[in-house]
């Protein structure tokens, strides 16, 4: 039998989900719920554009099965703002041009919020650190460590 | 790719109740950072893939008399955020907080490390420093491996296909002692080891002097080694900078590495050296020496 | 402010990107986003030789596999005509019938990863085991590996019937090399020998990725009429519709080609990839069929730019004047014709003013994935070359390496490579400002740590640029362009028309359109479209205005002759007004009809955009790793219509050319198939390997178009690598020649010469 049936959170929303038990979290976000916002860049967890939140912990949802989601709470970028209200992540990115061809944009802002979670004033280096698992190509950074930097409060 | 089944038992028995009937390849999933990759990109095609993280015992994190217990399926993320961990077995806060990405370290673990038995491994080298012992469950009850004895070569470990790595054992650093672990790479993060190392060192207060070296090299052998004639040649030395200068040396005859897309056998055997005396002045900092 | 004079409102104002709310919430539709029913799954079958002929492909197997819907090999092909031969891709330099052996091997595999098949199933795993099924009988044959392997006159040959382009003699004998260009200009000799310093090295660039996040994505449908539709991932929607037209056959108004939002494409998303493969397997299969890239395909069979071998010899005078540089380059074009060889004898070597120079350059073939255009291209590798050969021929001097630089900058009226003259550029401005700046000027404390400098130049686009506008009744605007946003220009285009209008920029929205929307516009690339569409948008709100006068002529009951309009506000000389919302409600009613505009532009003048960049680094000599602590650039940008998106441009630039310097390379096997097709071997710079980088804005405006535009986007990653290279030198005295200046190769160089 190639396919399970698993029961996770996603953002908020309890599903029950028939997936192939091959299928990564991403292919099933993006191709089963339509939920694109986590993109493929690599497919092996070194660009970071997939990242989604499993248990409210960043993950690369590319090296996630779906099939581990089963009673786990998926949280990804659609999930973000509330009651139509961007999340101070997404309107830091936005207002602080943090993005140009936008791609990556989902990914940084999910590895952003995990961030501040743990860490709500970051030092330029932590973030640095803390976002090297996110690839950019557009923007040297430097917008983008600028939009975190505005969510911290020094 | 192949299909394959996907079982998440609950307990070790039922874990290995499972591998004891699987004949296919059965491999165990702890964070999947290596074995999903691997599976996406065919370099390995198991028939099932058994979750061992809702084993308890494989989550286990706790500091007790024998030592630290890290279940196999124990993250880089929580070890960095385990107090104890931090405080008292620093090398391997050090280490998990050198492994991929944030977003790797809240999945992959030592555990996942150690049984991918890359050479490369960060996660080992600290371990071997801090005499980390392997436990393993089978069919016959657990055996004890030394993490240092447990790879036996590029993606080759002692277990047995109905084996599985249930945690790993860390006896408690004794006084007077600090480790510390560098990898080298190209970049500032997200690459593969160059050569890595680590050195662990027990001062004897009286003396002043090493009672104990223990050097771990990475990426420099099909297995992480153990740089013995270096660790001897401190033994009973104080940790001078000529004392560390001669052990970078030494640990040079330790390492046979190949030249590969990611360095040359020439240059890394450079980078053993100069790791080496860095990790060693590292330790000889943290025990307030003076170099 | 006086209320009569025009005050620019909104062009030089910072502004948050138009389109950023769909970015940062996730809704944004790239490549790969699309979804539509019925949909089936294409994967690729690739070629595991670099050089190869292909004796047969037996697909029986395959199609037997329940839910394989369709396989293409390049059979499937309709025979390409004459015409389309010439005419497909006319604009640009791989042609037509290079274009399609390039999406798919025709006869031989021309390098390990070219497509030899397609499969379309009903899932991708179904797709990908069809793959597995498909025999190709091959006959492996040598491959030419690297330039100085293509060029020896024994050379395995990749095109039997390839004889070198040139002005000169025509060659009786097939070769490796597609093209010879050869400029110069006075007597080199005589300015040799006039010269009291005279150096000469070689200098090497490996291949570079542009490294695009998003994977190359195309889905095609081919409805019962033969109507085609692709949605993909593309610079130039009008480009790839010519394209694809001509290959496949379909006349222009039947195929419809959407553009998707572009996840980055910075020169390599020029040329359809799998577009053509999607509409063949849909053909075949009638069904919808999506194509996906793997990050490992990506590298293996999309292009990268050029590697590069330049030698170089240059001479100056003891008190700086630049005398003669007599310079050859060889560029790698991979396995068909078209390396930016002319962009760097141009571009890379009109930086300075020789008295005489000659230039040979070679575009050379190998068994490789075939270039593509990456940001500026040419101009990088040469700009390594000669940034390196000043800074080696100011200390020969004892000069002051920028003072040498103003000593010899091109000036407007200076002759180009090319022979014609620069037109107005602002290069002196630019350096006056490096020579004031504390990135220059500040001391450099501590050792092994330098400082380096380099600058670059490059010609800007210009091309055909098509916008239609419409005053809707309410008084907000709606502006369709056909050029595919890459970098933020619907904000830049929205900030001229509302500037124009002097209307809030929320009443104005620009829509990218697909073919059938748009007037033909040229590809996105080479940093055209603020300067380029900007003066068709422009143009556009100049005819709309004229309209409304028109139409508040009407209502006012005056000649039209007698209406203005300033601010915002349309006058008429006894003093009555309409504002321009009023003005638009009114259009619904009064004049000619609704208020329709269409701005199209041809050429305008090239509008050379100069930069020079100063680098601080930190060199481990242990271990050879080179740090960067301290990056800034200076660039003339004619007019900065959004500084921040400016600086956007400036900085991403910048860091392609750092990774381009310290990391980016590709390593082959000894068959020829890469071994770093990952992100994780592939090294493109984290968040980690940079500091911030300072964009020092200059502003000397541009001779043509509205506003003084400058295009912004390439220049910034011509000076990095030459930059970085001179700061190494500077702190280690040990100059490095070769890309990239992996930790390997700077320990090892320092060793030879003593210092590690």
């Amino acid at each position: 039998m190639t396919k399970k049936t698993i029961t996770p959170t996603i953002n908020g929303e309890p599903k029950e989900l028939l997936v192939d038990q091959r299928i990564t979290l991403l292919d099933m976000l993006r191709d089963e719920l339509h939920l694109t916002g986590a993109k493929e860049g690599c497919g092996n967890g070194n660009c970071g554009a997939c990242t989604v939140h499993l248990d409210g912990l960043s993950v690369d949802s590319c090296l996630v099965l779906a099939v581990e989601t089963t009673g786990r709470s998926v949280t990804t970028i659609e999930g973000l703002a509330k009651g139509g209200a961007l999340d101070p992540v997404q309107a830091a990115f936005l207002n602080n041009s943090g993005m140009q061809c936008g791609i990556c944009t989902p990914g940084f802002i999910m590895a952003t919020k995990a961030l501040l979670a743990k860490k709500p004033n970051p030092t330029e280096h932590e973030i640095r650190t803390s976002l090297a698992g996110n690839l950019c190509r557009c923007t040297g950074y430097d917008k983008i460590v600028r939009s975190v930097l505005a969510l911290t409060k020094d | 790719m192949k299909t394959f089944d996907y079982a998440s038992p609950a307990t070790l028995q039922e874990a290995l109740g499972l591998l004891g009937r699987f004949t296919g390849d059965a491999r165990p999933l702890a964070g999947g950072t290596d074995l999903i990759a691997q599976i996406q990109e065919r370099r390995r095609e198991p028939d099932v893939v058994l979750d061992i993280k809702r084993i308890p015992e494989c989550m286990r994190l706790s500091l007790e008399k024998d030592g630290l217990h890290i279940g196999a399926a124990v993250t880089c993320s929580a070890l960095i955020a385990h107090p104890a961990v931090r405080e008292r077995f620093s090398i391997l806060a050090q280490v998990a907080s050198l492994i991929g990405s944030v977003q790797i370290q809240n999945r992959a673990g030592l555990g996942g490390n150690l049984c991918n038995a890359a050479p490369s491994a960060d996660g080992i080298p600290g371990l071997i420093c801090l005499n980390a012992q392997a436990v393993i469950a089978g069919p016959k009850g657990r055996r004890v491996v030394a993490v240092e004895e447990f790879c036996i070569g590029p993606g080759k470990t002692v277990l047995g296909r109905d084996e599985l790595l249930v945690e790993l054992l860390v006896p408690e650093p004794p006084a007077h002692s600090a480790g510390s672990y560098l990898r080298f790479i190209p970049r500032a993060e997200m690459d593969i080891a160059v050569a890595g190392a680590g050195s662990f060192v027990t001062l004897d207060p009286k003396s002043n002097r090493c009672k104990e070296a223990r050097i771990a090299l990475a990426a420099v052998a099909p297995t992480v080694v153990r740089a013995r004639a270096a660790e001897q040649s401190l033994t009973g030395q104080p940790l001078t900078t000529s004392a560390i200068e001669r052990a970078g040396d030494l640990a040079m005859q330790a390492a046979s590495p190949i030249s590969d897309v990611r360095g040359s056998k020439e240059y890394r055997l450079e980078l053993a050296r100069v790791l080496t005396r860095r990790t060693l002045a590292d330790c000889a900092k943290q025990l307030g020496i003076s170099l | 402010m006086t209320t009569t004079e025009k005050q620019p409102a909104l062009i030089g104002q910072r502004i948050a990107k138009v389109d950023g709310l769909e970015r940062v919430t996730g809704q944004a539709a790239y490549g790969a986003d699309i979804h539509l029913s019925g949909m089936l799954h294409g994967k690729l079958l690739h070629s595991p030789h670099a050089h190869a002929v292909i004796k047969g492909i037996d697909t029986a197997a395959a199609l037997k596999l329940p839910g394989v819907m369709a396989i293409i090999t390049a059979a499937d092909f309709p025979e390409l005509t004459q015409e389309a031969a010439i005419s497909g891709s006319s604009e640009y330099s791989i042609g037509a019938a290079n274009l399609r052996r390039l999406w798919m091997a025709h006869e031989k595999a021309l390098f390990s990863g070219h497509p030899v098949a397609a499969v379309a199933a009903t899932d991708p795993y179904i797709a990908e085991q069809a793959l597995a099924l498909i025999k190709v009988d091959y006959d492996v044959l040598p491959w030419v590996k690297d330039i100085d392997d293509a060029i020896q006159p024994s050379a395995t040959l990749i095109h039997e019937d390839l004889f070198t382009h040139t002005l000169g003699e025509l060659p009786k004998k097939a070769s490796n090399v597609a093209q010879h260009v050869e400029i110069g200009n006075g007597d080199i000799e005589a300015a040799f020998r006039d010269s009291d310093v005279v150096i000469e090295n070689e200098y090497r660039t490996q291949r570079v990725h542009q490294g695009y996040i998003e994977p190359q994505a195309s889905t095609a449908q081919v409805d019962p009429s033969g109507h085609v539709t692709v949605w993909t991932t593309i610079q130039g929607v009008h480009w790839a519709r010519f394209d694809l037209a001509s290959i496949l056959n379909i006349p222009l108004g039947k195929l419809r080609v959407v553009p998707m939002e572009i996840g980055g494409a910075f020169g390599g998303k020029v040329y359809p990839t799998l577009e053509a493969l999607c509409i063949l397997l849909s053909k075949k299969s009638g069904r919808p069929v999506k194509m996906v890239l793997s990050r490992e395909e990506v590298l293996r069979m999309t292009g990268p730019t050029s590697g590069s071998i330049v030698k170089i010899k240059t001479g100056c005078k003891k008190d700086g004047t630049l005398t003669a540089f007599d310079a050859k380059i060889w560029m790698d074009s991979g396995a068909f014709p078209g390396s930016p060889v002319a962009g760097a004898t141009l571009a890379g070597f009109s930086v300075y003013q020789f008295k005489a120079f000659h230039i040979d350059g070679y575009d050379v073939l190998t068994n490789k994935v075939r270039v593509q255009a990456y940001r500026g291209p040419g101009a990088p590798q040469a700009c390594f070359a000669m940034e390196q050969q000043i800074d080696l021929m100011a200390a020969k001097i004892g000069m002051n390496p920028l003072a040498m630089r103003i000593k010899n900058i091109s000036k407007e009226g200076d002759p180009m490579t090319h022979g014609r003259p620069h037109v107005k550029i602002g290069f002196t401005e630019v350096l006056e400002r490096v020579k004031a700046h504390p990135a220059w000027t500040s001391p450099i404390n501590g050792p092994w740590r330098g400082r380096g400098m380099a600058c670059g130049m490059w010609m800007g686009g210009t091309g055909n640029s098509s916008a239609h506008l419409t005053v809707n009744g309410d008084g907000s605007v709606s502006v369709v362009v056909g050029s595919v946003d890459l970098t933020g220009t619907r904000t830049s285009l929205a900030q001229i028309a509302a500037d124009e209008f002097r209307i809030p920029l929320e009443k104005v929205l620009v829509t990218v359109g697909d073919t059938d929307q748009t007037g033909y516009t040229d590809t996105s690339g080479g940093s055209r479209i603020t300067y380029s569409m900007g003066t068709a948008v422009h143009r556009a709100c100049v005819e709309a205005v004229e309209k409304l006068k028109g139409v508040v002529a009407a209502q006012l009951k005056v000649p039209v002759a007698d209406i203005t309009y300033q601010n915002g506000i349309f006058k008429a000389s006894n003093g009555q007004s309409l504002t321009f919302e009023q003005a638009a409600r009114t259009s619904m009613r009064r004049g000619d009809g609704p208020v329709t505009a269409v701005g199209a532009v041809r050429r305008l003048k090239h509008a050379p955009t100069f930069g020079a960049h100063v680098a601080d680094v930190e060199v481990d000599p242990e271990t050879g790793k080179v740090t960067l602590l301290n990056y800034t650039i200076f660039q003339d940008v004619g007019r900065a219509v959004n500084p921040t998106q400016v600086e956007g441009q400036m900085q991403g630039g910048a860091a392609q050319g750092i990774g381009w310097a310290l990391f980016e390379d590709y390593v082959y096997d000894e068959k020829g198939n890469i071994r770093n097709a990952s992100l994780l071997d592939y090294r493109m710079p984290t968040a980690l390997d940079l500091p911030m980088i300072g964009a020092e804005i200059i502003e000397v405006p541009a001779g043509d178009g509205p506003f003084g535009v400058r295009g912004c986007g390439e220049v910034p990653i011509v000076p990095p690598i030459a930059t970085i290279a001179n700061a190494i030198a500077n702190a280690t005295g040990v100059r490095i020649k070769e890309t990239p200046f992996t930790p390997e190769r700077v320990f090892w160089a320092l060793r030879k010469a003593g210092k590690a």
